[in-house]
């Protein structure tokens, strides 16, 4: 088995030639298909995906990485999505969209500010600095949820961080904070982006950090702390620095990715950000491999283009040109839960395991693909003929056994010693020379 | 008495006995030393059922229980105590020792046996009320081997009793052990601690990567050159 091995810096230039067509493509995917188009689809995909992957990445960090069994994230994604819309809201727009509450309290917006005296950068800094902000609030109130929280271990903890998730869910439906965050009616109008790679670029930056994190000492930590919390403790690692550490990170990172999420969808309301949407990213992470980066973005990329694109005729009536009276609304979650089963029983493992997508690995792939082809007939055979030999041996093996037992109860009916004793010896015998 | 003859165990591809002959008799103590990976710990298993044999045979008196179901083997009188000891962590120190009378009805006998295990085990009727994770490591052993005899065994199959423990505990589980087995329960000893093993022992058998090399009388096994050099360390 040849194995191809790259030095750094083709590796490294690979890496950037891949980032750059990934940009390139999706600037230009949501550039060139028009509206009206099917693959319009296709750009949706693209962009919930990403959005999904950065969560999904940053639920693994915490889940898959340090072995912190956390369900806040829908809770933390709507913090984020809250945060980013009430301070990019235009001034104008405002007695429109908080019209229950006399216009709300804040007058203005970041976006709107910065665009007017920066132009064209202030409109993207505009955009930046709430994603960055809302970032930032979420990771604060990480911080703070952290210090009870993170006390506690596995399913205790799921519970906490669930329970932390539904009450900022009702918090942010409260009435009295109307003139903030709307009440429980949506929130629209505020600044969204242009096109897809601004999500992607966001998105892959997320990433990556996150995987500079993960293969830093810091992620040696992390993970050292998923495997024994008392040997890693032994090592010297700070327990409970490093989950709130990781606890901080991975919110910060849910938190800009429900500001994604927010101008991805053009309006934001409280309620779909349940633990149903945890339960998603959570499956995202099971499906791609909990403990592998690149498994989370592969999972975000098929779960999304599941449910948006490819399985949408389960509940629409027809799929793949096939009718039926099945294929009605709530069949493609039924899908879905059978998929889910069968990923657990099955391939527990997910997509990728533990394992990275490596340059090295892919190119030693596409490399041993004609030799293992060539091969894979006589491999077959071979394996055939041994998993044969196998069984012919444990049939025979079987069917001693059959007899033995057969002959044992003869014996035993006949009323015959089953077994003489092995012969007893009063000094030291060698029955075969030791090495 | 418990025979094995000829038996085979593989794991996957690995033949991990390679046809292994063992006596235990009754009234004695037969200790099987070796090194880690030798096969010891698998010998116990097969026997228990608790890993799938090959080939070969296992008798218990005029038994044939090579294809007895673990629960059976229990009922006949076998009993086995884990290597690492595996109680249970979350149960008081009396509920782990009622466990080893599950497949018991005798609910008058039982008492009487719980009785004289506390009378082996002073230690533990101190504490029969503390959850068994909060035991010491020599308690923790005590009370596998307390948890073993409730099943009223007639052999008692012990594989590694002194595993992470203080030469002093060392010694009093050993002379528990020899206790237990003049009371009539007959004893198979897996040890890596040859020395306290052999010295306790009336017959004993030495294993090397699934064969059985070396047998004797554990005093003479226990003067023998080769052994000394070997697994006594002299």
């Amino acid at each position: 088995m040849a194995r191809v091995t790259l030095n750094k810096k083709t590796k490294l230039v690979l890496s950037f030639l891949g980032i750059a067509l990934i940009l390139l493509g999706s600037y230009l995917a949501d550039e060139m298909i028009p509206a009206s188009s099917n693959m319009r689809m296709f750009v949706t995909v693209l962009e919930k995906g990403a959005i999904y992957a950065l969560v999904a990445v940053s639920m693994n960090l915490l889940n898959g990485f340090t072995g912190l069994f956390s369900l806040g994230q829908a809770g933390f994604m709507l913090i984020g999505a809250y945060t980013y819309a009430i301070f990019t809201i235009p001034a104008a727009k405002h007695a429109d969209v908080y019209m229950y509450f006399d216009g709300g309290a804040i007058q203005w917006s970041i976006e709107e500010a910065l665009s007017g005296s920066l132009g064209i950068v202030g409109h993207y800094l505009g955009m930046l600095i709430p994603i960055i902000g809302a970032g930032l609030l979420v990771a604060l109130i990480a911080y703070l949820i952290g210090i009870p929280v993170l006390r506690l271990k596995s399913d205790y903890l799921a519970i906490a961080t669930l329970g932390f998730a539904e009450i900022l869910k009702a918090f942010f439906q409260w009435n009295t904070l109307g003139p903030i965050t709307n009440g429980s009616n949506v929130l629209r109008k505020y600044a969204t982006y242009d096109n897809s790679i601004f999500v992607v670029l966001i998105a892959l930056i997320s990433i990556a950090f996150i995987m500079l994190l993960i293969n830093s000492t810091y992620g040696r930590a992390f993970k050292a702390i998923r495997d024994d919390e008392i040997a890693a403790e032994a090592m010297g690692v700070n327990l409970f620095k490093h989950k709130e550490l990781a606890f901080v990170i991975s919110s910060f990172f849910a938190g800009v990715g429900g500001a994604l999420l927010a101008m991805f969808q053009g309006t934001i309301a409280a309620t779909p950000f349940t633990t149903t949407m945890t339960y998603e990213i959570l499956l995202i992470v099971v499906i791609g491999g909990i403990g592998s980066v690149t498994g989370s973005i592969i999972g975000a990329f098929l779960f999304t283009a599941c449910s948006e694109w490819w399985l949408r005729g389960l509940d629409a009536g027809t799929w793949l040109g096939i009718t039926s009276e099945w294929f009605r609304p709530g069949f493609r979650k039924v899908v879905f839960a059978v998929i889910i089963m069968l990923i657990v029983l099955f391939a527990a493992q997910g997509i990728m395991g533990t394992k990275e997508f490596s340059w090295e690995g892919l190119l030693s792939w596409f490399k041993n693909l004609p030799a293992n082809l060539k091969a894979a007939p006589a491999k077959n055979k071979a394996k055939a003929q041994a998993k044969k030999e196998a069984k012919a041996r444990d049939k025979a093996a079987k069917a001693q056994a059959k007899e033995d037992k057969a002959n044992s109860a003869a014996k035993a009916a006949s009323g015959e010693k089953l077994f003489e004793p092995l012969p007893v010896y009063d000094h030291v015998v060698v029955f075969k020379e030791g090495k | 008495m418990l025979a094995i003859r000829d038996l085979h165990v593989y794991y996957g591809g690995i033949h991990a006995l390679q046809g292994i002959d063992i006596d235990v008799p009754d009234g004695q103590i037969i200790s099987l030393i070796g090194a880690n990976g030798a096969g010891k710990s698998t010998t116990l298993k097969s026997i228990m059922g608790l890993v799938g044999k090959r080939q070969g045979q296992v008798f218990w008196d005029n038994l044939d229980i090579t294809s007895m179901k673990t629960k059976d083997i229990v009922k006949e009188g076998i009993i086995l105590c884990p290597e690492g000891r595996r109680i249970f962590p979350d149960l008081t120190v009396d509920e782990n020792i009622m466990c080893g009378a599950y497949l018991r009805k005798d609910k008058e006998e039982i008492e009487k046996d719980r009785e004289w295990v506390y009378s082996l085990f002073p230690r533990l009727k101190e504490r029969t009320w503390q959850l068994g994770a909060t035991l010491s490591g020599g308690e923790q052993q005590m009370l596998a081997v307390a948890r073993a005899l409730m099943s009223k065994p007639k052999l008692l199959m012990l594989d590694e009793p002194s595993l992470g423990l203080a030469p002093l505990i060392i010694k009093d589980i050993f002379a528990i052990i020899q206790k237990i087995a003049s009371e009539g329960v007959n004893i198979m000893l897996i040890e890596q601690n040859a020395k306290a093993a052999l010295e306790i022992s009336d017959y004993a058998y030495v294993m090397e990567t699934g064969v059985i090399t070396m047998a004797g009388p554990g005093k003479a096994l226990m003067n023998d050159p080769r052994v000394q050099q070997a697994y006594l360390g002299e």
